[in-house]
């Protein structure tokens, strides 16, 4: 009994550490981006909100934010509404050659993002459709289609299978179903992809890096800050990212969880 | 239902059009564009369509690529097993010891970092790791260090670790909660001791989702460039940090397409592998 108290707390211990230094890195940038020196280090410096007045008056870090969120804004309505119709494709329908659908719908985010990248400035330039916002927000819907789609269709295998066909013997077209039955049921999960997905665009670096141009947006900027010297600008807009990024993920995540079923209701 | 069959057409195909058109156009056409591409020809800075294997023989010819590749593949296999180590634990303490709220929270939390900013951990990681970084300043007050930490294997492991663990120990964790904790409560009443029971009973009925998750993790580092970059120090560098340096700075893009086909070709030939070795019957 006693080895498993041992064990018991020793493992305690050991997930705390591992929870430690996967937050670290973020706890780091808020606290390094209030801290006055150049290269932070303990004991830590004084108290200041330089850093930030430095990037909030910078008009480029303006113009790199307002691109950010027209393309997150518009890849997430895109990739939502593709990854319901598969979603919902596949919770109703059964044809021949589904498993491909589904290799296809769920693929892309298991490609390496430099590859995507390369591959879609060579196929872009050759249409002349590479170097603009457009660009980014196409290869962006690609990648955060298949995290809508897993979303949405969770919430699907929460509907009752025979709400459609009750809905449909009323009387109902299956058109009016859709917005009357289907819609309303996966709303949540509709709103909760909307964030994931938005939070997926507003934090990609790669495949922006590659086909943006000259139309940097927030990451794409900090990777050329990064690979110039080490500034504390970024901990300052890293922060600003970090917040965004995390309250999208938080409001889908509770939005995901928040209307599931009680288990003597099954 | 028949007659309903022949109505909805119009109907389902409306709902499998989206994903069919868009993933056609931008996933599928590039990913094919990028194997024509990489017989194209460059000249004067200009691609032209061609059907050469030129770019072939010039990457595949030199013993720099080589090198390379068995480095990333080095690499990506190291971060694997580390990550997959690193993680068990937190996976079997999150999976059997304590209550299903605790385990909800904590998968809540794992996924957040998952979802944000990997660019700006790592920038993070760059100033805490640094010569006169927190780490080093905390280690001089106990008389150790300074320790070279940044533009090492061991910044790249970092890296590695921050890219993949909060994946691993999601993925290991749904797989060890499904066990019938019955059959490890058997396996310890017949005499099995705890952590012989770990690796004769919990591995084995979990060997699926632990593989899939080393599958994420090697489809993640192996084509990661911001770790080896920028905690790795860049030199040698990896394949994905070639495919940068050979189409941005090179406009060479039809050699970057012939790395990157390699890249996939072998990211498939692993994961197929693991795949099978995975859903493989125990006899």
């Amino acid at each position: 009994m006693r080895d498993d108290t041992v064990l018991r707390w020793s493992l305690r211990v050991y997930t705390a550490v591992i929870f430690v230094f996967i937050f670290a890195p973020i706890a780091a940038s808020l606290v390094f981006s209030f801290n006055s020196d150049r290269f932070p280090s303990i004991p830590l410096g004084t108290f200041t909100t330089q850093w930030y007045a430095k990037a909030f008056s910078n008009p480029e870090v303006w113009d790199a934010a307002l691109r950010s969120v027209i393309v997150s804004v518009s890849s997430a309505v895109l990739a939502t509404i593709i990854g319901f119709s598969a979603a919902y494709t596949d919770y109703r329908y059964e044809f021949f050659g589904k498993k491909a659908f589904l290799v296809l719908a769920l693929l892309p985010p298991t490609i390496p993002l430099i590859i995507f990248a390369l591959a879609t400035l060579g196929w872009l330039s050759m249409f002349q459709a590479s170097g603009m916002m457009i660009s980014v927000i196409i290869a962006h819907t690609v990648l955060c289609a298949p995290f809508a789609m897993a979303v949405i269709r969770l919430r699907l295998n929460q509907m009752d299978p025979n709400l459609e066909p009750a809905a449909w013997n009323l009387g109902a077209s299956e058109w009016v179903t859709m917005k009357s039955v289907v819609l309303p049921f996966t709303r949540p999960s509709i709103a909760a992809a909307l964030c994931l997905t938005a939070a997926v665009s507003f934090d990609e670096f790669a495949v922006a890096w590659f086909v943006s141009g000259l139309n940097k947006t927030v990451p794409v900027m900090i990777l050329e800050i990064l690979t110039g010297n080490i500034d504390p600008q970024i901990n300052a807009i890293g922060t600003a990212v970090f917040m965004v990024s995390i309250t999208l993920v938080v409001i889908a995540q509770v939005l995901i969880m928040g209307r599931r079923p009680k288990p003597e209701s099954a | 239902m028949k007659s309903l069959a022949r109505k909805t057409d119009l109907y389902a195909i409306a709902w499998r059009l989206p994903m069919l058109v868009w993933q056609g156009l931008f996933f599928i056409g590039p990913l094919v564009f990028m194997v024509a591409m990489s017989f194209f020809l460059v000249k004067n800075y200009r691609m032209e369509p061609a059907f050469q294997f030129s770019n072939w023989e010039k990457v595949l010819g030199r013993g720099f690529f080589w090198d390379s590749y068995f480095l990333t593949l080095w690499l990506a296999v190291l971060a694997t097993c580390v990550t997959s180590l690193v993680a068990f634990p937190a996976s079997y303490f999150l999976a059997f010891k304590v209550k299903d709220t605790v385990r909800r929270w904590a998968v809540f939390f794992l996924i957040i970092p998952f979802f944000t900013s990997y660019l700006v951990r790592i920038f993070a990681w760059q100033v805490i790791l640094a010569q006169q970084g927190v780490i080093n300043a905390g280690l001089s007050f106990i008389g150790l260090g300074p320790f070279t930490m940044l533009n090492t294997k061991f910044g790249t492991m970092i890296g590695y670790l921050t890219l993949c663990l909060p994946l691993a120990v999601i993925l290991q964790t749904f797989s060890l909660a499904q066990i019938d904790k019955r059959l490890v409560e058997a396996a310890h009443n017949l005499g099995c001791g705890r952590f012989r029971s770990v690796f004769t009973v919990v591995v084995p009925l979990a060997k699926t989702g632990l593989v899939v998750a080393a599958v994420f993790c090697f489809i993640l580092s192996f084509g990661d460039f911001v770790a080896p970059y920028y905690l790795g120090g860049s030199k040698p560098p990896t394949l994905s940090i070639m495919i940068i340096d050979t189409s941005k700075s090179g406009q060479q893009w039809p050699r970057a397409a012939v790395i990157a086909i390699m890249m996939i070709v072998t990211l498939l030939t692993v994961a197929f592998a693991a795949i099978g070795y995975a859903y493989r019957k125990r006899r």
